[in-house]
């Protein structure tokens, strides 16, 4: 449970996303994506780290170069969809405590 | 923050559980279905309508950011005070069938209460469409977002 909160902590931030989403089309380099954003070589190979600890991508090495390959089952793991479902009722839940609790003061 | 409502639904069945132990008591929980003011703020819906006995039945209407007006309705079957609810549910106009939902309220002790809810629907398949719903308005969410972010820092 742990590592799949990682998970989507990784997905929701939008750099990430569009990680994702370079890499899904074919495995690049981390110059090649980081020359397709703005930000900071830096900031990039962050983003690329976190991804691959969640194994969303994987490594490859390829003579001296590394490559970046998406990991298609992982996502599918992610797209375990019970979680957002169960976050929705807990959001409703948690709202129906904290408005009931005020009726408990009135009281 | 640890979630404390609870899903369970096992591979390949057409129903499921959800379970939430509130720090209320179950009289309180209890209002909190049958009042239509209460049930108008957690909701998020406007109630036109809502009969709390035997062979009752409900009304919801919710409008959505983007002003389209979403109904609910469903027949209230069996009505016991601080204990029980059976009801059906359906959202009026959508490609999903009718639930069966039975809501269980149960104290534990003065101050707190658990909710079962067990919902059963009309095939696992769409029990399944239901459990990705919001799963899958947050992929679209993402996905329009992914694309703006593209066009903005793709050279």
């Amino acid at each position: 449970m742990e590592l799949r909160r990682d998970v989507f902590q990784a997905i929701a931030d939008p750099t990430r996303r569009a990680i994702i989403a370079l890499v899904a089309v074919h495995a690049m380099t981390p110059s090649a994506i980081a020359e397709k954003f703005d930000s900071s070589r830096q900031t990039i190979s962050k983003h690329i780290q976190i991804l691959t600890e969640c194994e969303l991508l994987r490594q490859e090495q390829s003579g001296r170069e590394i490559h970046y390959h998406f990991n298609a089952k992982k996502m599918k793991e992610i797209a375990d969809f019970i979680e957002p479902f169960r976050d929705m009722w807990d959001d409703r839940f948690n709202k129906l405590e904290s408005i009931m609790k005020k009726y408990k003061t009135k009281k | 923050m640890e979630r404390k409502t609870k899903i369970n639904a096992e591979e390949g069945r057409q129903d499921l559980v959800i379970t939430r132990e509130f720090e209320l008591p179950v009289d309180l929980l209890f209002r909190a279905y049958t009042e239509a003011e209460i049930v108008e703020q957690w909701m998020g819906t406007k109630v036109l309508k809502l009969e709390n006995r035997n062979h009752g039945g409900f009304h919801f209407e919710t409008t959505d950011p983007m002003g389209n007006k979403h109904n609910f309705s469903g027949t209230i079957h069996h009505f016991v005070a601080d204990q029980k609810i059976t009801r059906t549910f359906e959202i009026i106009n959508a490609p999903f069938d009718v639930q069966l939902e039975f809501l269980e309220f149960e104290g534990l002790g003065d101050e707190s209460s658990k909710l079962t809810m067990h919902v059963i629907y009309r095939s696992n398949a769409l029990r399944d469409q239901m459990l990705k719903m919001p799963f899958a308005q947050g992929i679209n969410m993402a996905h329009n977002r992914l694309e703006q972010i593209l066009k903005k820092n793709l050279k």
